[in-house]
């Protein structure tokens, strides 16, 4: 929408000025690296961090969330009565500093799954209270980022502000009439000047030959790539390695399953249902009652979950499940990845074809 | 006969409000208001909705279940849309810890219901054709939703062929509807148990014997077969045999649904959400799907 100035020297002033009418959070050093927590004082926001463990995933789908409160209990008559109560939870106004783009295109995939056909109200309650300040990616994480192939380069549209880091200032842009009263609301910025905007251009420029390229085939390819190999060798070699840990699933930013069950309070008669993050790579994720299991392998748990990012979440809501964040490599203990698992499958289905 | 009309066919429920807020996940407290032994493993429970309020459903479609403190399964309708006015029937097994606590519930205690969830069976396209009906164990439980469905419109079909196998004979579900359905005259009802004991004088096997011994018009007959995942390999493969072709056959995929409108993730079938676009789908749809067989 539009563009405004924003001195790095007057980012204290804008983040005290929010904190009066909103939690506000974004990326921080900890002990084992950069974590998206709640901002206190400005020095401690990072706005030049390369990776968090977790993406902001937590703050749209908290990994623990009541849905609704029950009461129980048996009446005189001897007869079983129960009450339920929906709860929604951590709704509160929140402003989330310094996204990176490959985790703006996590959230865009949240608000499809949850806003969308059946309507998660509370998802919908605490999204409709988050404003997303998105933060440029000039330089790659890392080595297991591989954002370029995947198309999440650029900021989709779906931030309220957008922060460019030009030098002396940032270019902030504002996505939505709420970016924008956000900013206005708290700071005085100026316009950005024709000058200003030239130089935006060159910095955007600049950045892209330093990102380089992992797949062996372009993103859309994926799916056919995928359909084809549904049956390959990879599958069985990648499940003798997989622990089944989980791990991959809870730093990714479009993993979003759901595991539900009841806690009751000591009384047996309170008590609340929760949904937890869940995990496809879990032996139990797929299992029945009468204890059949729809992926008892863990070859086919760790080809759903390929599956799943590469073609199943496109087949359903048109974006490809992989942000190219490299969360997943990082946090595998038997360097399963995703590039490699599709450079290996897209080579060993040109041997099959004796292309 | 006087010819009932068949309902709509719904994919959706309304989310539940209260306190002017919505939520999909909150289940409507009803209320049981009979429990029927069926075997040592199921019973059938009438439910009724607050004020009396129709479920809506179609045969093949689900409810979730809540015990609230102990969970929330899903559990297929018994009763067909022509039979549920105020109340519903469930017929539910005894296998896990939810379902084993429903088990101890009576008449007057109050249970979460969501739904009807997912696709059912669209009966309306099986209007003036033969149908085949092969339920497995307790497949007979949804699958009487659809048979007595046909029944109460009996004149818009053509035969009404019912395979029934369990596993002995003290597993046979609703056997006193069953020697009704063979009395009637107008329903051609084989059954099978693959272990008899000493009273059992009929058929002895599984339930693809069965199918030796009718012959259909493989033109203008629709099959319908419901039960665990192994026998779909065996009665698909008879039923080609007898000329179906894949898109006459309609199953039932029923996964671990732990949402219902599908976000969970637990019931899907490579891309397909089980709960919503499932769980009836033909053999030519699942062929499309490496997870479904």
């Amino acid at each position: 929408m539009s563009l405004y100035i924003l001195p790095k020297e007057k980012l204290g002033i804008f983040v005290e000025a929010l904190k009066a009418n909103f939690r506000v959070v974004g990326p921080t050093q900890t002990e084992t690296g950069y974590a998206f927590e709640d901002i206190d004082h400005v020095e401690q926001l990072q706005l030049d961090y390369n990776t968090t463990i977790l993406p902001p995933k937590k703050f749209f789908l908290p990994q623990r969330e009541v849905l609704f409160e029950f009461h129980s209990d048996t009446h005189h008559d001897g007869r079983r009565k129960i009450d339920v109560r929906p709860v929604y939870q951590d709704v509160e106004p929140t402003v989330i500093f310094g996204v990176h783009t490959c985790d703006m295109n996590g959230i865009m995939l949240y608000d499809k799954v949850f806003a969308e056909g059946f309507r998660d109200e509370h998802y919908v309650a605490r999204r409709e209270q988050i404003y997303v300040i998105g933060v440029e990616c000039l330089h790659p994480c890392d080595e297991a980022s591989f954002c370029k192939d995947m198309g999440t380069l650029t900021a989709p549209p779906i931030y309220d502000l957008h922060m460019t880091d030009v030098g002396p200032h940032y270019m902030v842009d504002t996505g939505t009439p709420k970016g924008e009263r956000l900013l206005l609301d708290h700071i005085d910025v100026a316009m950005a000047r024709k000058e200003d905007i030239q130089e935006l251009g060159r910095v955007l420029s600049a950045k892209w030959p330093q990102f380089k390229l992992r797949l062996k085939i372009s993103k859309d390819q994926t799916p056919s790539l995928l359909a084809l190999g549904y049956n390959a060798r990879i599958w069985n070699e990648l499940g003798e390695r997989c622990l089944a840990c989980g791990s991959c699933t809870n730093v990714c930013p479009t993993c979003f399953c759901f595991d539900v069950h009841d806690e009751s309070n000591i009384n047996m008669q309170d008590g609340e249902r929760v949904r937890l993050w869940d995990s496809c790579q879990l032996a139990e994720f797929a299992l029945v009652a009468g204890g059949h299991n729809f992926r008892q392998t863990k070859a086919s748990r760790v080809r759903h979950r390929i599956m799943r990012k590469g073609k199943y979440i496109k087949q359903v809501h048109n974006l490809l499940g992989c942000t190219g964040c490299g969360r997943c490599e990082r946090a595998c203990l038997v360097n399963i990845t995703i590039p490699g698992t599709l450079n290996a499958l897209h080579e060993e289905m040109q041997l099959e074809s004796g292309i | 006969m006087l010819t009932t009309p068949l309902v709509n066919h719904t994919t959706t429920t309304t989310p539940r409000a209260y306190d002017g807020h919505t939520s999909v996940y909150l289940p409507t407290v009803a209320t049981i208001v009979d429990v029927k032994d069926e075997t040592a493993l199921e019973k059938t429970y009438t439910i009724r909705l607050p004020g009396g309020q129709n479920l809506g459903h179609v045969p093949g479609q689900f409810v979730m279940v809540s015990v609230p403190g102990v969970g929330e399964v899903p559990i297929s309708i018994t009763s067909s849309p022509s039979r549920t006015g105020e109340t519903f029937r469930l017929t539910i097994r005894r296998a896990g810890d939810v379902t084993g606590v429903i088990h101890t519930l009576q008449v007057g205690d109050e249970i979460g219901i969501r739904g009807p969830f997912g696709r059912g069976f669209p009966i309306e396209t099986f209007r003036g054709r033969d149908m085949l009906i092969a339920p497995g164990g307790l497949g007979l439980a949804p699958a009487r939703s659809l048979i007595d469905q046909i029944i109460d419109c009996r004149n818009d079909f053509g035969r009404l062929i019912i395979l029934y196998g369990a596993r002995t004979p003290s597993e046979i579900l609703y056997m006193d509807v069953i020697r009704e359905w063979q009395t009637r005259g107008d329903i051609e009802l084989l059954m099978t148990v693959d272990r008899p004991d000493s009273l059992w004088n009929g058929h002895v096997g599984v339930i693809t014997t069965l199918f030796e011994e009718i012959e259909i018009n493989p033109y203008n007959t629709i099959a319908v077969t419901i039960g665990p995942p192994i026998m779909y390999r065996f009665v698909t493969i008879e039923l080609l045999g007898k000329g179906l072709s894949p898109d006459q056959i309609w199953m039932s995929f029923e996964r671990r649904m732990k949402c219902g409108i599908g976000k969970c993730g637990h019931c899907q079938v490579n891309h397909r959400y089980s709960c919503q676009e499932g769980p009836s789908w033909t053999y030519a749809e699942a062929l499309a799907f490496e997870e479904a067989l």
